[in-house]
């Protein structure tokens, strides 16, 4: 088992995200619409920092002149040369099946006595047993 | 020495960072009007602001590479680069009010001087130049070529005229005199259209058609008989690519050997001036989607020792030092790319 705590679900409102290192690998998780997700925080293109980037939507057509806005706040785009992946599988906007940033799987757990505590000793929240905690496991990749 | 990067664009952190060095009715000029500036000598707005990397804003909220030890800290210590060369995009050669671009150009130099090159010396710079006037320009660069900190001759893709034009030559007669490379540099914007088919509509076609722009450059300097006439002209096309060379080459001697006549003082095929004139550097680099191609392009261009590796920090396209190339290239080769060919030419050390 490799689940690590990594942070209250309060920690992380809805559009925001929060990246921290775990096992030596830099993660960024975020929280999309309530869901959590969790991306290894390397482009697969050029190295950045690809969970510091900035959150945006996806911009579609299905021919010219129309344009097609959706899935706001589900898509991040690398700061340096812009590639555009899906937060919630870790896909490139331009070659999904070929290109992508490896997601790993988030649950939202409240009994958490098992798991590695991460950077979050469970003692520094006193209501573990109503307190929901995000974890993330690194054996899995989504 | 292991990495030298040909491409950093230093910018300025206030209006007094150039306005500092100017005085009299030129520093009034700048504090009433300020200047024409397009950012970059570009008239479409980048897909990203200042053009650069999200995360090259210093902390101080200034523009991106305006502030020195940021700089250092995010490119040349990060990536262990012995020496940079400044290519400052401050736009004194698009200034319609041409007198007031060639008393910018020394100011810009000497900030460039004074804020940049003294107090780090890994970088080197490249001399700003009213470049749309030849005799101002040879003017600038006599005035700070004997610095053997400044290594260049800055200029752009996109001029007024075709470069081989004799207006031009007063400025290649002062950089051959100094052994001076000129770096001709992606932007521009003279107030022409920026493609052959007028204007288009988006940053992408800014951005992937500049090399009809380089292209436009080399074949006048070529036809126009400027290697002829300055047979030292070093000439630097700084990220233009240069997977277009060997077509242009080859259609530009299919062409020589039927319409040669029409310009009689073009001696030899025009492919021999640019492998004999011209280096290139090698971001952006044009990327074959069967990337063992790369190779087989940089074979047919046969040009190993006039290829040299840049990062254009601090743009959106950014090329990272050790993740640039599509393929893994030789150990020769490599190195002659990161070090050995920038520092011959630019005479570092």
């Amino acid at each position: 088992m490799n689940k690590h705590i990594v942070a209250t679900v309060d920690e992380i409102p809805i559009g925001g995200r929060k990246i921290m290192e775990i096992n030596g690998r830099s993660i960024g998780i975020f929280n999309v619409n309530g869901e959590f997700f969790a991306l290894l925080n390397r482009c697969p293109h050029a190295g950045a920092e690809l969970c510091t980037g900035t959150v945006t939507g996806l911009r579609q057509s299905d021919a010219p002149g129309e344009y097609i806005w959706d899935r706001e706040g589900e898509i991040v785009r690398c700061p340096w040369h812009g590639w555009e992946f899906d937060i919630k599988t870790g896909q490139s906007w331009f070659d999904p099946t070929r290109v992508r940033v490896r997601p790993y799987l988030v649950t939202v757990e409240s009994d958490v006595s098992d798991y590695q505590p991460g950077p979050f000793m469970a003692e520094s929240y006193p209501t573990t047993i109503e307190e929901s905690f995000i974890v993330v496991d690194l054996s899995r990749s989504k | 020495m292991n990495l030298i990067d040909c491409d950093i664009h230093n910018n300025v952190a206030s209006p007094d960072s150039i306005g500092k060095y100017l005085t009299g009715r030129w520093k009034q000029h700048y504090e009433q009007f300020g200047i024409q500036y397009y950012f970059s000598g570009g008239y479409y707005h980048r897909s990203h602001a200042s053009a650069a990397r999200d995360d090259a804003w210093p902390p101080n909220g200034n523009l991106p590479a305006s502030d020195l030890p940021f700089l250092q800290e995010q490119l040349l210590d990060k990536w262990d680069i012995d020496i940079g060369i400044l290519n400052t995009l401050y736009p004194a050669g698009e200034q319609t009010n041409r007198a007031y671009g060639a008393a910018l150009a020394p100011a810009i130099n000497e900030w460039i001087l004074r804020d940049w090159l003294e107090p780090e010396p890994r970088l080197r710079a490249s001399i700003v130049v009213p470049y749309e006037d030849g005799h101002d320009a040879a003017e600038e660069i006599n005035r700070w070529a004997d610095d053997p900190r400044f290594v260049q001759v800055a200029l752009v893709a996109r001029t007024q005229e075709p470069m081989g034009r004799r207006k031009y030559w007063p400025m290649y007669e002062a950089a051959v005199s100094h052994d001076l490379p000129l770096g001709m540099h992606f932007g521009g914007a003279p107030g022409l259209p920026i493609t052959g088919a007028g204007y288009p509509s988006f940053y992408f076609e800014d951005h992937c058609g500049m090399p009809q722009a380089f292209q436009a450059q080399l074949t006048s300097m070529v036809f126009e008989g400027v290697f002829e006439r300055f047979p030292t002209l070093k000439l630097v096309l700084i990220e233009g690519g240069f997977a277009w060379l060997p077509s242009l080459m080859w259609r530009m001697d299919r062409a020589w050997e039927k319409l040669g006549r029409e310009v009689p003082e073009v001696k030899r095929p025009p492919s021999e001036y640019v492998r004999e004139h011209c280096w290139f550097t090698t971001q952006p680099m044009e990327e074959p989607s069967q990337r063992r191609f790369f190779r087989q392009m940089l074979n047919t261009i046969n040009m190993d020792d006039r290829i040299m590796f840049a990062t254009d920090y601090p743009h959106w396209d950014f090329d990272a030092p050790d993740l640039a190339f599509p393929v893994s290239i030789d150990k020769d080769l490599r190195r002659k790319i990161m070090v050995d060919n920038a520092r011959g030419l630019y005479k570092l050390s």
